[in-house]
């Protein structure tokens, strides 16, 4: 018997106010504070994502094209993102990096600015994103069958063109499995932002916890979140997917 | 097939036509090998250049260099007139200078695969108007109108809007060689176009190449059908070793062979 009001005194401040109350959109509830840390989490991870797809674009340009020197700097920018915890290369690019533009901006004589945390966040994910993207990029052109890269070459097409029109198209079937894992990675990666104070998902869930003590709805609630993201996510890739893949039979009916 | 020697336009007297296609003294080697030693080549507007040989004889990459899909080591490339202008690329082969040149001289040299090469992601509707609209900067709608005309010549209108991975080898091949017209060529390059298709397709291929050059196309040909050759070309080259080593008229070349490696090569095909 003693062992329940124990536990009943534990859960008390769970239980205190429901769910519900704690939820509510409106205060005292914070569920707005949750959603608006949603917001700020997709943001990131739309920017870093579209960031890191445009660095990888390039990235793979370089290295599969670019001067023996392009191809080096390439080979050392994604082995060494690869190679450091991301969580390190936050606390490094965050807040090493915004000194080191003040710095900069310092000695040609203009103000100083105070980077937002979006933009650093976006910048700072989108260049882990980049590495990996390049990847992945790189390994899907390498699939597309030569001949229609030689075809555009033998019909004359202009390099930034064969780009556009054949070469991204045409390896978009093989890069869509890599991407949708980078895209999933990313709107998770935004909750490392937390350690710089920005007030994400993450943040905002633990900020909420902390006032009311009910982490656990919180947190559950949190988790809720990422994951409707996460299976809102899949349906749109599954779009795609079908979309880049229009020129390809289904499995069953490649084989000879 | 028709028959073919009334069919077949005249080969034209020197002077008489323009040389679409100039070749001379090409070299050609991949790292140690030497793969073309030192070949020409010469097809003027009307002709139907048939080139064989037996594999590794180097009738392909002599194809693939008019077009400098391969990079030739030494050599004279003419496409209508034009010299390719040509540039050491550091590494003991010649790369074209120009890019725009380039670009410009392959956007009118219709050129068809062994492996058909269509883009897989476009229909091929999207295919044929492809080079027209985003090169050669065509209007769309005049470009649509030309594909379905030739969409229509190979036998594929019906599959204007299909994707080449659904089509048999026979009609990607024929939808390639309506992507390749639609660049209005002056000259068309046929890399073995049916070497790589099914025994039962390969005619309707065939069939397809054959009426344009009886209407007068310029084609340059490599091809391993002799009887096909012997009815289309009007002047056939043998490769052997990465030199000419015979050439002339469809009739002396398979009729009258001189030399002895022809005559062997020519048995041996049957």
């Amino acid at each position: 018997m003693r062992r329940t009001t124990d536990i009943e005194h534990l859960l008390n401040p769970l239980l205190q106010t429901s769910a519900v109350e704690l939820l509510a959109i409106s205060p005292p509830g914070w569920g707005a504070n949750l959603l608006r840390g949603l917001t700020n989490s997709i943001q990131i991870a739309v920017g870093a994502f579209g960031l890191g797809l445009a660095i990888g674009i390039a990235g793979v340009w370089g290295k599969l094209y670019g001067s023996p020197v392009v191809r080096d700097l390439m080979e050392i920018y994604t082995t060494f993102v690869r190679a450091v915890p991301e969580l390190v290369l936050i606390l490094l690019l965050y807040y090493a990096g915004t000194d080191l533009i003040n710095r900069a901006l310092e000695q040609f004589g203009y103000a100083t600015v105070d980077i937002s945390g979006l933009a650093a966040g976006i910048g700072v994910l989108g260049i882990v994103q980049g590495a990996y993207a390049t990847e992945v990029i790189r390994g899907a052109i390498l699939a597309i069958p030569q001949g229609q890269i030689e075809a555009a070459r033998a019909y004359g097409m202009p390099p930034g063109k064969m780009l556009r029109r054949i070469t991204l198209p045409a390896m978009l079937p093989f890069a869509i499995p890599g991407l949708a894992n980078l895209w999933l990675i990313a709107t998770k990666d935004t909750a490392l932002l937390a350690v710089v104070g920005f007030n994400e998902l993450t943040q905002e869930t633990r900020q909420a916890g902390a006032t009311t003590k009910a982490y656990f709805t919180f947190f559950v609630a949190a988790g809720v979140l990422y994951l409707l993201l996460t299976l809102f996510s899949n349906v749109i890739i599954g779009r795609i997917e079908r979309w880049a893949r229009r020129g390809m039979p289904p499995i069953a009916e490649t084989g000879r | 097939m028709v028959a073919v020697d009334a069919a077949k336009h005249p080969a034209p007297t020197d002077g008489l036509a323009a040389e679409a296609i100039h070749v001379e003294n090409l070299h050609k080697k991949f790292g140690q090998l030497h793969v073309l030693k030192g070949v020409s080549l010469s097809a003027r507007d009307g002709e139907v250049v048939a080139i064989i040989g037996g594999s590794g004889s180097g009738k392909s990459t002599l194809l693939r260099c008019i077009n400098c899909l391969e990079n030739p080591t030494s050599g004279i490339i003419r496409v209508n007139g034009e010299e390719i202008r040509l540039k050491p690329n550091g590494f003991g082969d010649s790369i074209p200078a120009d890019r725009r040149q380039i670009e410009r001289i392959r956007s009118r040299l219709g050129m068809v695969f062994q492996s058909f090469n269509l883009w897989s992601h476009m229909t091929l509707l999207e295919n044929v108007i492809e080079v027209p609209v985003h090169v050669l900067g065509i209007k769309r709608m005049d470009a649509i109108a030309e594909a379905e005309r030739l969409l229509a010549r190979v036998g594929l209108a019906e599959k204007r809007d299909v994707y080449p991975a659904y089509l048999s080898g026979g009609q990607q091949q024929r939808a390639a060689i309506a992507r390749a017209l639609a660049v209005q060529p002056r000259v068309m390059l046929f890399d073995e176009p049916t070497s790589a298709l099914d025994p039962e397709l390969v005619g309707e291929v065939l069939k397809v190449i054959g009426d344009l050059a009886r209407e007068g196309r310029t084609m340059v040909l490599v091809t391993h059908e002799m009887k096909f050759a012997r009815e289309v070309a009007t002047h056939v080259i043998y490769l052997f070793n990465g030199q000419v080593e015979e050439e002339g008229p469809p009739e002396q070349i398979f009729g009258a062979p001189k030399s002895e490696r022809l005559k062997q090569f020519i048995r041996s095909i049957g």
